[in-house]
C-alpha cells in the first residue's frame, strides 16, 4: 500500500484534533504518515500522540531553520518528502484546511504539478483515487470531485471524519529538507500566541453558540449559555467590527465556517454571509426579537425574543436539570 | 511604483448561483459583479498610491474572466484604478485556480515592472484562498498574505495576518504578492467624478496568444481536477418558532434541546 501524507496540525508540539481526523481518512487511502514540522524536542510526544490514531511513519523535520518564516518552507518540504518517496507514492498529501494549509497546499500543487482540491468535508476512496466531497456556494450545493493530475493535494476541513483509534507502528524517520533562500523572503517579524478560552476550538465543537448586534455587546448571556452546553462561542461580524469579539470568534464567508451539531444564533439577523459560515450545521436554533428576521427561515427551532432574559433563563434551567 | 490588483467576476451571491450541465459554475446566466472581497484589494491598492507622496504610483486592475468581467475591471476604474487589463479567451472557461495562477502570472509578467500584486483574501464563487499563494510561487516573489492591516516604508511591506492559533505580523520588500482581508478597511464607492473619469481610462483585452500561453494548458479539459457530480441540498424548512411570554421561551428552548438530546 502506498503511504499517504498527512501534515501535522499543531501548537508548539501539541497535536490539534484535525490531526487525528486526517489521520483517519488517511487510513481509506493507503498508509498513514504522519509528517511533522516542529521543534525537534515535541517529536517524540507527537510520534506518541499520532500512532494512536494509525499513523505507521512518522516524518520529523526540525523546524528551526524554517519557523521564523511563511509558508513557502513548508510546501517545500512537502515536496521534498514527496519527491523522495518516488513513482509508488505518496498516495495522497492530507493537509488540514486552515488558512496556513490551503497556501501550502497550492504551492505545493504547483511544485509537484499535482490537482488540489480544498475545503474537503468528506473523503472516501474511489477506482481512480480519492474522491472528495465539498459543500459550496454557501453550503447551497454539495460537489463530488477527484484529482486527475499527479498526487492527490486535499486539504480537509475539521470536522469531516470522527477520528478512530488504531494502533499503528509509528516508526520515527528524521528528515532533514533544504530550504531554499527564495523561500525566505516573507519573515514573521512578531507572533502574538491567541489567549486560550477554555472553551471548545470553534470549528472543532459539536456546539457553537454565536452572539451578534443583538447581545449590544453584553456578551455574557451567550457565553454562560455557551459554557452549560459545553459549547464554542462565535460571534456575527457586526459583532466583530464593534470591537466585541476577536476577528478569530466570527463565522461567516470572511471567518469560520463551522457545521457543528447544533449552531444556536443569538441577536444575529442571518445575513446570506452569515449564512455561508453555519447553515450546513445539523440543527440550527435562534433567539431573535424580531420575528421577522431571515435566520428564522433556517432554524429547526426559534425564539422571539429577547435574548437578555431568554437566554440567562435557558442557561438557569439546563444547570438545574444537569444538577 | 508599479501595483497589479488582481479582481476577479462572479456571480452575484444574492442571486440564484448554480452549476452548468458540464458542472462548472454557470457565470454567464447569472448577475456578475466585482467580487465583493477583491474592492478591498482595489482599496489598499488606491491607499497606497495616495499615501506615496511625491512618487508616481500607477494601479493596474487585471482580470482573467469572460467577456463579462470587463465589469469588475469597470467598477475597479470607477474607484479609481488607473488602467484595466483584461485576459479573455474561450480556451479559458473552466480553467481551476492552478490555470487561473498561470494565466494571471503571464500576465504580471508581461505588464512588467510591476513591484506589488495585490489579490483579495478569497473569491466569493471558488473561495479557495489559494491564487496569491499560487502567484507567489509562480512569480517566485514573497507571500504576504492574509493582512487587515498593511503598512508600507519605501519597499518594505508590513502586515498584520490573524491567523488560526495566533496574529503575527509578516514583513517582506517588495517586489511581493499581498493579499488583504475584509478587517483592512471598507472600499471606497466610485463618486460621480469617478465614474466619468472612468470611461476614458485605458481597458485592454489580451489573448491567450498575446500573453505567451498555450491554449491546451488551460481551461476544463487541462483541468487537474475533475468534478464528479454536483448537487443541489434541500433548502433548510422553517422549523417551530415560538413567541416569548413570561419565560416560556426559554422553556420551550430547552425542552427542545433536551429532546434532541443536546441537554
Ligand atoms: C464581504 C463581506 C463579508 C462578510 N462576512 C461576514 C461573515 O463572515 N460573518 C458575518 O456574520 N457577517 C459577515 N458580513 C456581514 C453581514 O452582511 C451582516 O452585516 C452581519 O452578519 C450582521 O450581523 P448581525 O446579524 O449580528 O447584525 P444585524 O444584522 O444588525 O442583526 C442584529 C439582530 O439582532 C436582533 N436583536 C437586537 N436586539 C436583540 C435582543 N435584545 N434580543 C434578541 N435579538 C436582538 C435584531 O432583531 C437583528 O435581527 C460580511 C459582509 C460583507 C460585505
Ligand atoms: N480569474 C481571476 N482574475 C483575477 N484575479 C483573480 C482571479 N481568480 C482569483 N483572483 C485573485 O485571487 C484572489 C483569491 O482567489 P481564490 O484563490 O480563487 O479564492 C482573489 O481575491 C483575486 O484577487
Amino acid at each position: 500500500m502506498s503511504e499517504v501524507l498527512v501534515l501535522v496540525d499543531h501548537v508548539d508540539g501539541k497535536v490539534r484534533k484535525p490531526t487525528y481526523e486526517l489521520l483517519t481518512i488517511a487510513g481509506r487511502l493507503g498508509e498513514p504518515s504522519a509528517v511533522f514540522i516542529g521543534g525537534a524536542e515535541a517529536a517524540d510526544g507527537v510520534v506518541e500522540a499520532v500512532k494512536k490514531y494509525g499513523a505507521e511513519k512518522v516524518y520529523v523535520v526540525d523546524d528551526a531553520e524554517i519557523k521564523g518564516y511563511l509558508v513557502a518552507p513548508k510546501a517545500e518540504v512537502l515536496q521534498q518528502l514527496a519527491e523522495k518517496l518516488g513513482d509508488s507514492g505518496p498516495a495522497a498529501i492530507l493537509i488540514p484546511s486552515s488558512a496556513e494549509g490551503k497556501e501550502i497546499a497550492g504551492r505545493l500543487a504547483i511544485k509537484l504539478s499535482s490537482g488540489l482540491i480544498t475545503d474537503a468535508v468528506d473523503v472516501q476512496a474511489g477506482d481512480g483515487g480519492p474522491v472528495t466531497t465539498q459543500s459550496v456556494f454557501a453550503g447551497n450545493y454539495t460537489v463530488q470531485a477527484k484529482v486527475t493530475a499527479g498526487t492527490p493535494i486535499i486539504t480537509v476541513k475539521p470536522n469531516s471524519a470522527a477520528p478512530e483509534e488504531s494502533e499503528g507502528a509509528g516508526a520515527k524517520e528524521e528528515f532533514a529538507a533544504t530550504i531554499s533562500d527564495s523561500a525566505k523572503k516573507a519573515k514573521i517579524i512578531a507572533s502574538q500566541p491567541r489567549a486560550a478560552s477554555g472553551r471548545p476550538e470553534l470549528t472543532e465543537a459539536a456546539i457553537v453558540v454565536s452572539g451578534g448586534r443583538g447581545t449590544g455587546g453584553k456578551f455574557e448571556p451567550v457565553e454562560d449559555f455557551a459554557d452549560s452546553l459545553g459549547a464554542a462561542v462565535g460571534a456575527s461580524r457586526a459583532a466583530v467590527d464593534s470591537g466585541w469579539k476577536p476577528h478569530a470568534f466570527q463565522v461567516g464567508q470572511t471567518g469560520k465556517v463551522v457545521s457543528p451539531q447544533l449552531y444556536v444564533a443569538n441577536g444575529i439577523s442571518g445575513a446570506i454571509q452569515h449564512r455561508a459560515g453555519m447553515q450546513t450545521s445539523k440543527t440550527i436554533v435562534a433567539v431573535n426579537k424580531d420575528e421577522e428576521a431571515p435566520i428564522f427561515e433556517l432554524v429547526d427551532f426559534g425564539v422571539v425574543g429577547d435574548l437578555h432574559t431568554v437566554l440567562p433563563a435557558a442557561t438557569e434551567e439546563i444547570t438545574k436539570r444537569k444538577g | 511604483m508599479n501595483i497589479v490588483v488582481c479582481v476577479k467576476y462572479v456571480p452575484d451571491a444574492t442571486a440564484d448561483r448554480h452549476f452548468e450541465s458540464d458542472n462548472t459554475v454557470d457565470r454567464v446566466g447569472v448577475p456578475g459583479l466585482l467580487s465583493e472581497l477583491d474592492e478591498y484589494a482595489v482599496e489598499q491598492a488606491l491607499q497606497l498610491k495616495e499615501k506615496a507622496e511625491g512618487e508616481e504610483v500607477e494601479v493596474t486592475a487585471l482580470t482573467v474572466g469572460p467577456d463579462e468581467a470587463s465589469d469588475a475591471i469597470k467598477k475597479a476604474l470607477q474607484m479609481g484604478a488607473d488602467k484595466g487589463i483584461h485576459v479573455v479567451d474561450d480556451a479559458i472557461a473552466g480553467s481551476d485556480s492552478l490555470a487561473t495562477s498561470q494565466v494571471l502570472a503571464a500576465a504580471i509578467e508581461k505588464i512588467g515592472d510591476v513591484d506589488l500584486v495585490v489579490c483579495g483574501m478569497a473569491s466569493t464563487d471558488a473561495s479557495m484562498s489559494v491564487v496569491p499563494a499560487m502567484l507567489a510561487e509562480r512569480l517566485d516573489l514573497p507571500q504576504v498574505t492574509l493582512g487587515s492591516v498593511i503598512e508600507r516604508q519605501g519597499k518594505e511591506f508590513r502586515i498584520k495576518r490573524d491567523g488560526d492559533t495566533s496574529t503575527e505580523v509578516i514583513g517582506a520588500t517588495a517586489p511581493l504578492v499581498l493579499s488583504v482581508t475584509d478587517q483592512s478597511g471598507e472600499a471606497r464607492y466610485p463618486s460621480f467624478k469617478g465614474i466619468m473619469a472612468a470611461k476614458k481610462k485605458p481597458l485592454e483585452s489580451w489573448s491567450l496568444e498575446d500573453i505567451g500561453v498555450d491554449a491546451g494548458k488551460v481551461g476544463l479539459d487541462a483541468a487537474w481536477t475533475a468534478v464528479e457530480g454536483t448537487e443541489e441540498r434541500p433548502p433548510r424548512t422553517q422549523g417551530e418558532v415560538v413567541t416569548d411570554e413570561d419565560g416560556s421561551g426559554a422553556k420551550a428552548l430547552v425542552e427542545f434541546l433536551a429532546s434532541k438530546k443536546f441537554i
